[in-house]
């Protein structure tokens, strides 16, 4: 699953390490996310799309 | 009052050396209950089972602080914590059956001993978190 991850968060000026505190996982997660290794969860996903006021498909998208 | 959360980090560690008093401490009874009997109290029966139980109750605690580390991990860790389990628990089975056919045949001139198949889950699954983690490096 492709993302915006690492453009939001570079928007917001955000590391990897303070978006993950934000989301409350770790960094390996957000960098794997960012990355397309792994695709996070519904309740993640809602977490991160909140963070960022964008709707789950504006940031998420399936290739 | 909301309760204040703990930072996932900081939890994290403290779980992981929760793991690792009880884990030390679970080894420790187990050496004491597997050698006390030969050099230290000579096959006296009461404190052999004594410290037999104190080994097992040590056990169950080191069960539950490996069920609250898990539980403290995010989705990833976990993933990568059950791919190794998995690992680990069919390679315990294949091949501890395998080398249980292979003495009970005799073409191995050892007996098979649990502590070899033990060995062999413990190395499977820090093989296993290893290349999860770098997987997801």
């Amino acid at each position: 699953m492709k993302n915006k991850i690492k453009v939001l968060r570079a928007e917001y000026e955000l590391t990897q390490e303070q978006l993950a505190e934000k989301v409350d996982v770790s960094r390996q997660t957000i960098n794997a996310i960012e990355k397309g290794k792994f695709d996070p969860s519904l309740p993640l996903a809602f977490k991160i799309s909140k963070l960022f006021k964008m709707s789950i498909e504006d940031i998420f998208q399936n290739e | 009052m909301k309760e204040k959360k703990e930072p996932r980090a900081k939890l994290e560690r403290k779980n992981i050396l929760n793991l690792a008093f009880w884990t030390g401490a679970w080894v420790i009874t187990m050496a004491i209950s597997t050698y006390g009997s030969i050099y230290i109290w000579e096959s006296n029966a009461l404190l052999s089972v004594l410290a037999i139980s104190l080994n097992f109750v040590v056990g169950i605690g080191m069960i539950f602080s490996n069920i609250r580390h898990l539980n403290s991990l995010d989705e990833l860790q976990r993933k990568i914590q059950l791919e190794a389990m998995g690992i680990a628990l069919g390679l315990a089975v294949v091949g501890g059956l395998a080398y249980s056919s292979l003495d009970q045949t005799n073409i191995i001139g050892y007996n098979a001993e649990i502590s070899h198949l033990v060995i062999l889950i413990g190395i499977s699954y820090m093989a296993a978190i290893l290349i999860g983690n770098s997987r997801y490096r």
